[in-house]
């Protein structure tokens, strides 16, 4: 899963698509992924900052994860 | 990269602009006038031509150095020339900008009249200015391979049954130069009909619904089949009467490839603005072409294209050459304000035709 080369994003989690002038906030955790995606980070080296950083069951990581890479495809910010 | 003219340095340039009507359906005029006042700074004295009273952008005086009124498009040519001869006694007008679409025709017929007078513009012709009317639209897609919503050109109520029953509802009602409505159903549409044809006379349009994200682009054409500007906005925040209140510049080369086609096929020279529904799929349909500047034309100043500046300076003869970047993310947020004026000048205006 890559974001889309041309997807702003800022620390405080807000994200613009140039594209389309769609924009969002994200909270801290999604914004961290994000700043991770953006740094150009395999999935499963996310996954694992995640799980070493936060008090996390690798199952709820990966629903979450799921979920999230999906709101991230419904708002078009992904690389498909 | 974009070329700043030499020409009128040292020398005052003097700019008439129509369209102060900056209301909730607002003229260009004022947006216009901004971005040449951010182009040419210092030295440029502003002309505003009037056709009421009410225009708001009159009394900004810091915006337009004056103000003379002009006769509707509906006296004629004759009557429009020699109040302009009269005002370009006194101003020496160097360069013209009409921005209402239903006074355009006239300007264009006397456009070399104006040049004679020292009057420059920048216009396209009354074949660029029919061929992308509302009226014509539909052929014009057909023409040039653009996708455009179905539609039909109607002069009697009646008609309207038969052709909502083959579009379906929601149906779009618009009127020949200004306003469109949505129809939910067939009263619906026999009233806005009626409203439409009051108003702006006939024929009506009605159009196919196309549901979508609403862009529009603001261009300027070299008359030669290039463009010289391109700047999409997407609409964030829409009035009641279907008008961008705030909006936001994005990048997208479909966009702009349009735009692009647009000029190409038309070869059209000046201001225009595509109004562009983008449906779930990514297909761009036009719904309209406007002939002139939008009135959120400053964005086009703010993102880094100032395309009131460019027209100018193509009017004048100046080199100018195609402007590829901007800034996306550049948003407009209009705003109302309560502007006071002393009875006096807008008495000025009403018995004296000037302010």
């Amino acid at each position: 899963m890559k974001l889309k080369a041309n997807i702003a994003t800022s620390e405080n989690g807000f994200i613009f698509n140039p594209a389309t002038g769609d924009s969002f906030t994200s909270n801290g955790i999604a914004a961290e992924i994000l700043a991770y995606m953006k740094s150009g980070e395999s999935e499963v080296e996310i996954k694992k900052k995640i799980l070493d950083h936060y008090e996390v069951e690798p199952n709820q990581l990966e629903r979450d994860w799921d979920d999230y890479m999906l709101q991230l495809k419904e708002a078009n910010l992904l690389d498909l | 990269m974009y070329v700043s003219p030499g020409l009128n340095k040292g020398k005052n340039l003097t700019v008439a602009v129509t369209g102060l009507n900056a209301n909730d359906n607002p003229g260009p005029g004022l947006a216009v006038i901004r971005a040449l006042r951010a182009g040419f700074g210092e030295g440029l004295k502003i002309i505003g031509l009037a056709y009421e009273t009410l225009e708001p952008a009159i009394y900004l005086r810091d915006q337009v150095d004056k103000t003379y009124r002009i006769p509707y498009p509906t006296a004629g040519t004759e009557a429009l020339k020699i109040r302009l001869q009269q005002i370009q006694d006194i101003e020496q007008i160097d360069v013209l900008i009409p921005n209402f679409d239903a006074e355009l025709y006239n300007f264009i017929k006397i456009e070399q009249a104006l040049l004679q007078m020292g009057i420059h513009t920048f216009l396209p012709s009354h074949q660029q200015l029919a061929q992308r009317d509302k009226v014509n639209l539909g052929e014009f897609g057909k023409k040039h391979q653009f996708n455009v919503p179905a539609d039909e050109v109607v002069f009697t109520a009646s008609e309207i049954d038969q052709i909502a029953n083959k579009f379906g509802f929601p149906l779009m009602v618009k009127g020949k130069f200004y306003e469109a409505h949505t129809a939910l159903n067939i009263a619906d549409a026999h009233k806005a009909f009626h409203k439409l044809h009051a108003k702006w006379g006939l024929p009506i349009i009605l159009q196919k619904f196309i549901k979508g994200t609403e862009i529009n682009i603001a261009g300027l054409g070299d008359g030669e089949g290039n463009v010289i500007s391109v700047i999409p906005m997407r609409k964030l925040y829409i009035t009641e009467k279907g008008k961008a209140w705030a909006g936001i510049t994005i990048e997208d080369e479909k966009l702009v490839a349009l735009a692009k086609d647009f000029a190409k096929a038309t070869g059209w020279k000046g201001g225009f603005e595509l109004e562009i529904m983008m449906d779930d799929n990514g297909s761009l349909y036009i719904m309209e072409v406007n002939p002139r500047f939008p009135a959120w034309v400053y964005l086009t100043a703010a993102a880094g294209q100032n395309q009131p500046k460019a027209l100018v300076d193509l009017a004048l003869g100046n080199p100018v050459e195609e402007m590829n970047t901007y800034k996306a993310g550049k948003m407009f947020i209009r705003y109302a304000w309560d502007n006071i004026v002393d009875v006096e000048e807008f008495q000025k205006l009403s018995a004296f035709g000037e302010l």
